[in-house]
């Protein structure tokens, strides 16, 4: 590859060596068929005209249109700052928009219960969050608990969701600090999969663990969410992540939302942000290339 | 020699005194924690009271003790009887180390850890019952823990005021130039702060969150 292939414009970069990897990534996701037929009508949330602004004035999101449909995969892609976190805590109300409206199954999440509307969605977080002082079973089990569940359906439960994510039954009774990251991080999908929510978010769940272990559950992602298919909300800096989790990538940039695209058409987007993501990308792959080369 | 006959001889009166200490310390205690974990976690929790607790609770703390006790002598129900008297300036006393630790105890809880309760949809008091105090419970008791250790020292001035403890001992002795009254009166109050400070620790190191 030559310095030619860094200056040409994006739609013909896809067409040359990253063209087949891409299209392998994408394709490796779940296509839901039926899903893209009611494209239009059925739309588990929605965001209307948000903004998102802080005390200090700082606006952190403007003009934000977007659906989120029933059992895809929506990544939210974007550097730091660009206000993805922002959109998915205005999912479940962690925080609450300044204009406008975020609807969760048509009711806005403004007129509901928020106790009632978080508990009725999943959310995992980068950083995981488990409780130090709770075990593996205990953490996993929680909102059935706090639900009122009794407690041989919450053994069942925990056990089937801890055989869903990979974890061996003996890990039940670990503490969080006995875990690998890995680990950890299945015990906080599994977590938020416990009372079975329709809905499940997804903040750089993968960002923390290494490249090996990151791989293997983004693949472990891929198959468990063919088996429920969850409509997630996916948020991530990382391209290739997105292109292989997402049925369409959201690409946000400083609080606005640029364009919504599935993975086959983002890597040909003529939008020059979208165009400069997969140009950083190939660059990767192009380095390694050179290197060989030389 | 002659110390340990004295105290033989006197084993009633020093086991009396002792048990009266005790029940100085640890009524006060108990009202420090039951008035101070609330102002902690009230501070903890809305910033806007955080100065006005810590700061209030400060300046107490630098209230000289035996000016304290007189400053409430005149107070109507508590200057009846000394030991209430005593009792509310250890609780006042006691209040400053609690409150900061519960404080300190909340704030020091991983965010990302109430971020996923919150997410998940825990209620606040759910939060704060099963999440936050367990978590800054160490804490909260090292704090307990200091707050006893300076209380079973402090309480031996309120023997001043007359509402007795070990501290009759030591005012007696210094009024009398006898060492065997003061050390009746001190080797007693060390004793008991030693055991408290130890048994709290060992129980602090106990909860303490992996």
């Amino acid at each position: 590859m030559s310095a030619a292939h860094f200056a040409a414009p994006g739609p013909a970069i896809s067409g040359m060596l990253g063209e087949h990897n891409l299209a392998d990534m994408a394709s490796e996701r779940i296509v839901m068929e039926d899903m893209e037929k009611d494209l239009a009508t059925d739309s588990v949330i929605e965001f209307r005209d948000v903004a998102y602004t802080l005390p200090n004035r700082q606006q952190l999101l403007s003009g934000l249109n977007l659906r989120v449909l029933r059992g895809e995969t929506l990544v939210l892609l974007g550097r730091s700052g660009s206000g993805k976190t922002t959109t998915l805590k205005l999912i479940n109300r962690l925080l609450t928009p300044s204009r406008g409206e975020v609807r969760v199954n048509g009711t806005p999440t403004a007129d509901g219960d928020v106790i009632c509307l978080r508990r009725s969605i999943g959310y995992v977080i980068q950083d995981v969050g488990l409780f130090p002082h709770f075990t593996v079973e205990r953490n996993i089990g929680l909102v059935p608990r706090i639900e009122g569940w009794p407690a041989e359906r919450i053994r069942r439960r925990v056990e089937e969701l801890m055989k869903r994510v990979g974890l061996e039954a003996n890990l039940a009774v670990r503490y969080p600090h006995q875990l690998s990251g890995g680990q950890r991080q299945r015990v906080g999908v599994a977590r938020a999969l416990a009372a079975d929510p329709a809905i499940l978010l997804m903040d750089e769940p993968f960002g923390a663990l290494d490249a090996l272990t990151r791989d293997q559950l983004q693949r472990e992602f891929l198959s468990l969410q063919q088996g429920l298919n969850k409509t997630v909300v996916f948020v991530t800096h990382d391209l290739r992540e997105a292109l292989r989790l997402g049925s369409r990538i959201a690409l946000m940039d400083a609080g606005r939302l640029v364009t919504v695209l599935p993975p086959e058409q983002f890597v040909r987007s003529r939008d020059s942000l979208a165009a400069a993501y997969v140009q950083a990308f190939m660059g990767g792959l192009d380095s390694v290339s050179n290197r060989g080369a030389s | 020699m002659n110390l340990l006959h004295f105290f033989m001889g006197n084993h009633e009166q020093i086991l009396e005194l002792t048990l009266e200490h005790l029940w100085l310390v640890g009524l006060s205690t108990l009202l420090a924690v039951l008035i101070g974990i609330p102002l902690g976690i009230l501070s903890a929790h809305w910033p806007v009271w955080n100065r006005p607790v810590l700061g209030t609770a400060n300046i107490i703390q630098t209230i000289p003790s035996l000016a304290l006790f007189g400053f409430l002598l005149p107070v109507p129900w508590l200057g009846d009887r000394a030991d209430r008297l005593a009792i509310l300036a250890l609780t006042l006393y006691a209040l400053l180390p609690i409150i900061r630790n519960t404080y300190t105890g909340i704030r020091d809880v991983d965010p990302a850890v109430i971020e996923a309760g919150r997410g998940m949809g825990l209620t606040g008091r759910q939060l704060l019952l099963q999440v936050e105090l367990p978590l800054a419970l160490s804490v909260i008791l090292s704090g307990v823990r200091v707050a006893v250790v300076v209380s079973v020292g402090l309480a031996t001035i309120a023997a001043a005021i007359g509402a007795g403890g070990l501290g009759e001992f030591i005012f007696r002795g210094l009024a009398m130039v006898n060492n065997q009254l003061i050390l009746a009166g001190a080797i007693p109050a060390a004793v008991l702060a030693l055991s408290a400070d130890f048994g709290l620790g060992w129980l602090e190191k106990r909860l303490r969150p992996r």
